[in-house]
């Protein structure tokens, strides 16, 4: 693996990184709404 | 939407692998800065795509401001949102692919500069959504945005009308500029890719605000109907 590959394989990783990122912050914001939404009905 | 959902998801997963491998195996190395290039295929799609997410937000501000819709605020937080994140990539690749080859990280030149502050002021407007209180932050929220916006075609034409580290455009950059066929084919399908996977986040983003917005009503009225309770 050359110096550039290394850099290349850096930018795609943290490129996925944020993109898992985000959707692990909807994941848990989906799954809050919806015991918010369990909580509400049950009241 | 719960039969096109998965349809579009599974066709945006294809989408984004056959992208990978246009940008890793089919375009082809360039001679000068050698495989590092191909930060290239990731990092002008996901630009483009932030600044596109940005117009929408635009859009839709001017949306909220004339009509006052929950829709249009909705799609106005979801595109920032989506925007944020592509922008974030963006000033991440960026400067791993500057590292090897103009040897610096970073340099506070127009481009780079720019999209920096792009990046804040989108990040300032999220923060204004999710901690002001007070029934005007939407309407706050969608001045900032008409204003924000504004960035957008500066970062676009600072390559133009400055002289930068960062390389001059490669669509209509003058003579000697342009992309080998094989390259455009790699960057139409990241960017096909990428904008189908934020138009996905978008969507996912758009129905769970308006849910938010929903349950926030129902415990406003739930709050409402115990304080009559309570006073009778």
């Amino acid at each position: 693996m050359t110096n550039g590959d290394k850099f290349l394989f850096a930018a795609y990783v943290v490129t996925w990184a944020v993109h898992i990122g985000y959707l692990l912050y909807l994941t848990g914001r989906a799954r809050r709404l919806r015991s918010e939404i369990r909580d509400l009905e049950r009241k | 939407m719960k039969k096109t959902f998965p349809i579009f998801a599974i066709a945006t997963l294809g989408l984004l692998s056959y992208a990978l491998y246009q940008a890793l195996v089919v375009a082809p190395t360039e001679v000068t800065m050698g495989n590092v290039q191909r930060i290239f295929y990731y990092h002008l799609p996901s630009a483009w795509v932030a600044f596109a997410m940005f117009f929408v937000n635009f859009l839709a501000s001017i949306w909220y401001l004339a009509k006052r819709t929950a829709g249009s605020d909705a799609l106005a937080l979801a595109s920032a949102e989506v925007g944020v994140v592509f922008c974030t990539i963006v000033l991440l690749t960026g400067p791993i692919w500057a590292r090897p080859v103009w040897g610096i990280w970073w340099t506070w030149d127009a481009r780079l500069t720019s999209t920096l502050v792009l990046w804040l002021i989108y990040v300032a407007y999220l923060m204004l959504r999710r901690f002001a209180s007070g029934g005007q932050t939407p309407v706050l929220a969608a001045a900032l945005a008409i204003f924000g916006f504004v960035d957008v075609p500066i970062v676009y034409l600072s390559i133009r009308f400055f002289r930068t580290q960062h390389p001059q455009p490669v669509i209509g950059g003058g003579p000697g500029s342009g992309l080998d066929p094989r390259m455009w084919t790699a960057v139409l399908w990241n960017l096909a890719a990428f904008a189908a996977y934020g138009s996905l986040l978008v969507w996912t983003r758009y129905h769970m605000a308006m849910v938010e917005r929903q349950v926030e009503e129902a415990h406003a009225q739930r709050a409402l109907e115990s304080d009559e309770g309570a006073d009778q």
